[in-house]
């Protein structure tokens, strides 16, 4: 009965926030369906959305919703200028190459946001209120993150599949040298899914930042998070990755009425490495 | 001369061992001698990783845990069950082999970033599970209790003692490393890094080849481990698998050269000076992390054989010395 | 007269795609088999049937005179069969020579480095590579390259030699002195199934020849037989290049 208990308090949650590690995971696996490629800065990426939160609600006194457009704009010309300088050249090179190259980046972006921001808890102030759900109190900023991811996971579809750079998207992904042959433009639609990608861990980090403390090395965890829902979801399968962070969200929910809360990530890897083992093309198989 | 032939790759990877063994000696500071204990510690892992990543070409991105795993069960025979250090080492190695040798049956069917993914997989589900095993204490992990150190003479001596020992294992990684890269065993790994289906088409068997490289980069790191964290005093989960430092060993076997044995060497010995170099320089020190990252990128976008794989296509009559 | 080869009812899918139904035949020792037959036709299927890269789903398969329809490509190596790659795979960073070697190593005979060193050389020269061994594999042009793969081959001294389009891209002289190649390879004992395109030469070399057509095996005889069989020259019209090559032979 008390399991019952926690599972109604926690379950919700979980749900909630399964919805945006989801909008995380998106990005992620958007950019390894188009180019191949595993983002490894995408962790600090998550961090400097939620900074860009602290500092236009703290500097500018911006509502940290009307900041995600800011934010999301800002993710995206990160992603393109990323995209030219460190990946455009190990596009087509082995995978090692490319890892390494976005891990650099992962490790320009912590070193100096370490150097300037420090790695000392920061917290946005800002309550949404909260509301009762049965036994279960729900944050108002959780709830709204939810809806915002769902925003942008339906527009991200309407994105790929109603509009022309969208379609183009599509056919690089599908594949490349075909779709140079139709004419795409391919190197600007592939600064582009990098720049939509990041842009997606971006706004994930700053929805996170509403409800969380945070520092510049936060994005780590969500980043691994993110690989285990882009498994689960189907590596390439953008809207998988929401259905995946639901599952992982779940998971999250569920396990603290069973077990110390310090076995989730015992399951959530075994489940991953599992995953990759059994079905490398995600639950719900990805394209291919 | 046939000598010569022979083991002419050896020379270098073996001088510079030795030089770093006997650097602090020379000079008798003992900060030195915790330099050198860190550039062969990383010269021993690097090399091991090698075998995998850069002779069967499989990018493992979470290679320290072996490093983590190996020392865990070596310091936990050490303190609870009161084994001498010597088999202790023995027993993480092969603690680390095991473990290299089950996983690897299962995770070396993935190719490419499907396995590199599950490596990281593999290290986080072990930190965490550690993290929950009491046997291993849990989050605080496992404290050396004081007096296994007088066995040595006291913790100044088994320090020194430790030193010898990486050197020694640091000597054992690269020559395990040029024993694989010269034997028929290191060619069949060498056709499956550049092309697996004809390498089995060819009578290589892949599955098993690539488990037993697996497990032959394994072992050192798992013996490493015990020595450092014998060092150290104590072991815990968050030292014991760091997912920063597996990429750092990619990292030191990029920037030296993967493939060849003298590579990851210098590698190490570059990687771990610059970063002495970068914490401890004014201008650099707040923002060393950033000036690796850009350096690695440099690296990585315009020389990504490495220093000795540039020097090899630039220069072939090197290609002997530089194995 | 020692059967080397025997395939009974192989069939093998690709999705929708019947790529091969109920191919049957023996293969003597000593002999060459031509496998001819239109673009799309499975004979490459069909390789990678009798070598395990795809095992098929149906019929059995027997390689001296064991059962080898699910094994592995390696088991196959082991056992004494090579084959050459329509599409070359060389291992672009080992030198010519490893490259050879690691055919020596890991064929049938399992030699050891030194021995495989020597048959490499022995093999390179064969096949005219010789001034190349220390050479990077990546930088042979595209002849070479087939070379290579025919060395590669060779190193591994097999009993079953599978040739997927050696002469392919090769100018007429080239064309000429492969042939010579491959019926010294056949003086060796080697016994060899060839696909081919190139008809006059297939049909100068093959004592035997097997024609595929949409995975469905419609002729197998005597190059003669074959250049007179109707069901041949009605499957090539399709292609009416080559039923010009093929009638051109008589």
């Amino acid at each position: 009965m008390q399991q019952i208990n926690i599972l109604l308090a926690s379950l919700p949650d979980g749900i909630l926030l399964g919805f945006v590690y989801g909008l995380a995971a998106m990005g992620l696996t958007l950019i390894w369906g188009v180019m191949n490629v595993i983002n490894l800065s995408h962790g600090p990426i998550i961090a400097l959305g939620m900074f860009g939160t602290f500092f236009l609600f703290t500097r500018l006194n911006l509502n940290p919703y009307a900041g995600l457009i800011p934010v999301a704009i800002m993710g995206l010309l990160l992603g393109v200028l990323i995209y030219v300088i460190a990946v455009h050249r190990v596009i087509n090179a082995p995978h090692l190459s490319s890892l390494l190259a976005t891990f650099s980046v992962n490790m320009i972006i912590i070193g100096l946001g370490t150097a300037v921001l420090t790695t000392s808890p920061y917290n946005v102030d800002f309550s949404a209120g909260s509301f009762k759900l049965g036994s279960a109190t729900l944050l108002g900023t959780r709830l709204i993150a939810a809806l915002v991811a769902m925003l942008f996971t339906g527009g991200l579809y309407l994105f790929l599949y109603r509009t022309r750079p969208g379609k183009f998207i599509r056919a690089v992904a599908n594949n490349r040298s075909a779709a140079e042959l139709m004419g795409v433009p391919s190197t600007r639609i592939l600064a582009l899914s990098f720049g939509l990608g990041t842009m997606l861990a971006a706004v994930s980090g700053a929805l996170i930042a509403t409800f969380f403390p945070f520092n510049i090395l936060s994005g780590g965890s969500y980043e691994l998070k993110s690989f285990v829902i882009g498994v689960l979801g189907g590596l390439g399968n953008p809207i998988g990755a929401l259905f995946g962070g639901l599952i992982l969200g779940m998971i999250e929910g569920i396990i603290p009425a069973f077990l110390e809360q310090s076995w989730v990530p015992v399951i959530e890897f075994g489940l991953f490495v599992l995953i990759l083992l059994v079905r490398p093309s995600g639950l719900f198989g990805a394209k291919k | 001369m046939k000598l010569w032939n022979r083991y002419s790759g050896l020379i270098l990877p073996v001088l510079v061992v030795a030089a770093l063994a006997v650097w602090p000696v020379i000079t008798g500071k003992p900060a030195n001698r915790e330099s050198a204990f860190t550039i062969l510690k990383a010269v021993a892992l690097a090399s091991s990783l090698n075998i995998l990543l850069g002779y069967t070409g499989y990018v493992s991105f979470g290679h320290i845990v072996f490093y983590g795993f190996g020392g865990y069960v070596g310091i936990f025979l050490l303190t609870e069950k009161g084994w001498s250090l010597w088999t202790a080492i023995l027993a993480g190695g092969a603690a680390s082999g095991i473990l290299a040798f089950l996983l690897g049956s299962a995770i070396l069917r993935l190719r490419g970033a499907y396995f590199a993914l599950a490596t990281i997989g593999v290290n986080e589900a072990m930190r965490a599970f550690i993290n929950n095993f009491e046997l291993f204490g849990g989050p605080t992990g496992i404290t050396l209790n004081f007096s296994v150190y007088r066995d040595f003479g006291g913790a100044a001596h088994a320090l020194q003692t430790s030193f010898y020992i990486g050197a020694g294992l640091a000597l054992l990684a690269l020559l395990l490393s040029y024993i694989v890269r010269t034997s028929k065993f290191g060619l069949g790994l060498l056709a499956i890094r550049e092309n697996e289906d004809a390498a089995e088409v060819m009578g290589v068997v892949a599955p098993r080849a690539k488990t037993w490289a697996y497990v032959l980069s394994a072992i050192i790191p798992g013996m490493v481990g015990v020595l450092f964290f014998f060092k150290n005093g104590n072991v815990e989960p968050h030292d014991a698998f760091p997912l920063h430092a597996s990429i750092e060993l990619l990292v030191m076997v990029m920037l030296g050269g993967q493939g060849t044995v003298l590579g990851p060497i210098l590698g190490a010995f570059a990687y771990q000076g610059m970063r002495g170099y970068l914490v401890t320089s004014p201008i650099f020190k707040d923002i060393q992390l950033s000036v690796s990252g850009a350096l690695l990128l440099m690296i990585v976008l315009f020389i990504p054989a490495g220093a000795i794989g540039w020097l090899r296509h630039r220069v072939p009559p090197l290609r002997r010395v530089l194995a | 007269m020692t059967i080397l080869l025997s395939l009974q009812g192989v069939s093998k899918r690709f999705g929708g795609l019947q790529a091969l139904s109920n191919v049957t035949f023996d293969l003597p020792e000593g002999q060459i088999l031509g496998l001819i037959g239109p673009n799309g036709a499975g004979k490459t299927t069909l390789f990678n049937a009798i070598n395990g890269v795809y095992p098929p789903e149906e019929g059995r398969i027997m390689f001296r005179e064991k059962e080898i329809t699910k094994a592995r490509p390696y088991d196959h190596a082991r056992m004494g069969m090579a084959r050459t790659h329509q599409i070359v795979q060389p291992l672009n960073e080992l030198s010519v020579r490893e490259n050879v070697m690691v055919g020596a190593c890991f064929g049938h005979e399992h030699q050891d480095l030194g021995n495989a060193s020597k048959i490499a050389d022995e093999v390179l020269e064969f096949v005219g590579l010789a001034p190349r061994a220390d050479q990077l594999a990546g930088s042979l042009n595209v002849a070479q390259k087939k070379r290579l793969e025919m060395a590669r081959a060779l190193a591994a001294r097999p009993y079953l030699l599978l040739l997927d389009e050696v002469l392919a891209g090769l100018n007429p002289s080239e064309i000429d002195s492969m042939v010579q190649t491959v019926l010294r390879i056949r003086e060796q004992g080697i016994t060899i199934i060839m696909i081919e395109h190139v008809m006059k030469a297939v049909m100068n070399v093959s004592d035997r020849i097997l024609v595929l057509d949409y995975g469905v095996q419609i002729a197998e005889g005597s190059p003669e037989e074959i250049a007179k069989n109707e069901k041949v020259i009605e499957a090539y019209l399709g292609d009416p290049k080559l039923a010009q090559q093929l009638l051109e032979e008589e």
